[in-house]
């Protein structure tokens, strides 16, 4: 009886935690360099019509969600030049990316409004999609959600065991220190700058062509604030950010089916739980004694300008 | 040039400014604020199509404009001061959480004409106007009593004001009436318009056993997610046959374009005042879209004559006896609930087996 619906509630808990994983590691590694490019919710915007368009002209979901992630990386290329380069402010040039990415993909967007695509094909293997729950939890998503939970894995596996992992922390520790130790700050920021856009924009064209396979204005719906909210929440550890991802959009789902089922909770109030944990962490952080086990980037959000 | 020439030439040119300033003033500016984008294709695309059918009947006598996605609250009181600061001399406002704002506005600029969607605050200068949707969700009940197989509708609901309860009251009753073993599966979002939301409350109602999908929130996302997985749907404000074209029975339309007319000339003409207008069917606000031809003749047939019935007065959404979920009386048998009860509806009618969130 529970199986009945707890399994149709996890596939929906996966659709709705996949577009908020691609965006929140995407923006984990942008701030282990030390940029805080507050810019996801219109990076992901642009990503989603970009991805819907190339969907509806060419019906291919491949090439949609490579067209999504240049979209996302074309953006943040925008934000890397600003703020890196030309030592903009990082929060106001992100704020505006944000307002821009809005306002670009409903101008691109004015002549999609009302047209559909068919969605991407899910994974469907022979025989073993056929197992009774354990196929359709594990076999049965949008080639997406798998990418979603590689790329998790690549981006852990890149910050903790490989070199240039440890370099990119180093640059978001201390960019002086590396910068004196010979290591391209710039170069390497404005890199993770790019990672995060196109992760960003993969995130949202997951929404466009998987999640709810249509363009209307606005479709993020502000997933690109929850993204960030979840980075933090994860004190930048890609697992913990995956697991957030799917721990809010748990929340949502469970909270939808309860109220389906009659049982009394306050909607409002679990809507408000993700947020709340993410008040508090960062209430943490701001203490420095436990700043350093939080993993919090020294150099967050800090303009590096090279001295001698 | 002496000192003559140069002031002739300066009065001169300010008179022309001057004569300038008094034509664009014969010109009404009339002003929109919308809480979604145009582009929703729901509840704010139809408010859009109003402001652009008053510019195509109107002509050079009106010119408007618009701001979309305005926030529910202290950011729609700065966009409408903003607007009826800027020379707009009718604003309309068009979602329920713009009342206060408005009310507001209206004191601060007593010259300006306001007019307020979906509320029931008015002044002097402050008119409110809605649409009686329930009409068109009664008629919806009728149709998916019919249709529906598993005796569930699935209905995503967005805030649990009059309106929403009231547009799930008539569902429901009409629905019962046509099928007593109904029952009516509901889901608050919390949001107008969040697609991605939206959808997930569709799947839940779906995988819970609906087997049609209701929606009183502004994107096309649970239209898509019916067609998806089989079932039926029903569009809101817009015709969204185009996300759904086999689950699209029909939907409930709403048609701002008379009314906005007649307001601006009213405006014009100098016969403006505040008042109150609920339209529905009979006044052409309310509409419904082409049924599904999926739809058997005779369903087809009754949701015509229930309709009809509506236009002629002859049958009434909430003709009593309306009875609450607490066994009340609201509604004694042989009367139709006024209008200010169905205005401040806060209560579901016996039967509906949920509670409305507080």
């Amino acid at each position: 009886m529970i199986l009945e619906w707890l399994l149709p509630a996890i596939l929906t808990i996966v659709t709705a935690a996949t577009p908020l994983v691609f965006a929140a590691v995407g923006e984990a590694v942008v701030e282990k360099a030390g940029v805080l490019n507050l810019g996801v919710e219109g990076m992901m915007v642009i990503g989603a019509i970009t991805a819907f368009a190339t969907a509806v002209s060419t019906e291919s979901g491949i090439l949609a969600v490579i067209a999504g992630a240049v979209a996302g990386l074309a953006l943040s290329l925008i934000f890397g030049v600003l703020t890196v380069y030309l030592q903009s402010n990082q929060v106001a040039t992100g704020l505006s990316l944000t307002i821009f990415g809005l306002g670009l993909s409903a101008l691109i967007g004015h002549s999609y409004v009302g047209k559909t695509f068919s969605g991407l094909p899910k994974l469907q293997l022979p025989v073993i999609s056929e197992i009774p729950i354990l196929g359709q939890l594990v076999f049965g998503h949008d080639g997406l959600v798998y990418l979603s939970v590689l790329s998790v894995m690549a981006v852990a596996w890149f910050l903790n065991r490989t070199r240039a992992g440890l370099v990119l922390r180093a640059v978001g520790e201390n960019h002086e220190a590396a910068h004196s130790i010979g290591y391209p700050v710039r170069l390497v920021r404005l890199s993770a700058i790019l990672f995060g856009g196109a992760m960003a924009g993969i995130g949202g064209a997951y929404l466009s062509i998987c999640y709810t396979p249509l363009w209307v204005e606005n479709m993020t719906a502000g997933r690109g604030w929850i993204a960030l909210a979840l980075v933090v929440f994860a004190s930048w550890r890609p697992w913990r950010a995956f697991f957030g991802a799917y721990l809010f959009g748990s929340i949502t789902i469970i909270q939808l089916y309860a109220q389906g089922m009659g049982v009394e909770v306050s909607a409002a109030f679990l809507s408000m739980l993700p947020y709340v944990a993410t008040i508090i962490v960062l209430v943490l952080i701001s203490r420095d004694s436990i700043r350093a086990r939080l993993n919090a980037p020294a150099c967050l959000g800090k303009n590096f300008h090279a001295t001698g | 040039m002496n000192l003559k020439t140069k002031l002739t030439a300066i009065i001169g040119a300010a008179l022309l400014i001057f004569s300038g300033a008094t034509a664009v003033n014969a010109q009404l500016k009339v002003g929109f604020v919308y809480v979604g984008p145009i582009g929703d294709h729901g509840w704010t695309y139809e408010h859009n199509a109003g402001r652009l059918a008053i510019e195509k009947a109107l002509g050079s006598k009106v010119s408007t404009s618009y701001v979309e996605k305005v926030p529910e609250g202290a950011d729609a009181l700065r966009v409408i001061s903003k607007l009826a600061s800027s020379g707009h001399g009718l604003i309309f406002t068009t979602s329920f959480g713009y009342m206060n704002p408005t009310i507001r506005a209206a004191k601060r600029f007593p010259k300006v004409r306001f007019e307020h969607a979906t509320g029931f605050k008015r002044s002097g200068n402050v008119a409110t106007y809605s649409a009686r949707f329930y009409e068109g969700r009664y008629v919806v009940g009728k149709i998916v009593g019919n249709m529906t197989k598993s005796n569930v509708i699935g209905y995503v609901a967005s805030f649990p004001i009059p309106e929403v309860i009231r547009g799930i009251n008539a569902t429901y009753l009409a629905a019962k009436s046509v099928n007593p073993k109904i029952k009516i599966k509901i889901v608050w979002v919390f949001t107008w318009f969040d697609p991605g939301k939206e959808a997930d409350a569709a799947k839940t109602l779906i995988d819970q056993g609906a087997d049609v999908i209701m929606q009183h929130t502004d994107s096309p996302a649970p239209v898509q997610v019916a067609e998806k997985k089989g079932v039926w749907a029903v569009g809101q404000a817009s015709d969204m046959t185009n996300f759904g074209k086999k689950a699209h029975l029909t939907a409930i339309i709403d048609d701002w374009a008379p009314y906005y007319i007649a307001r601006t000339k009213a405006v014009l003409d100098g016969s403006w005042k505040s008042s109150d207008t609920w339209h529905g069917f009979k006044e052409g606000m309310v509409k419904m879209a082409k049924y599904n031809n999926a739809i058997p003749n005779d369903v087809i047939g009754l949701a015509e004559t229930t309709r009809i019935g509506i236009m002629n007065g002859s049958i009434h959404p909430f003709a009593g006896p309306i009875i609450d979920q607490s066994g009340k009386v609201h509604v004694k048998a042989g009367q139709n609930a006024s209008d200010g009860l169905m205005a401040g509806m806060n209560f579901y009618v016996k039967g509906v087996n949920s509670k409305i969130p507080k």
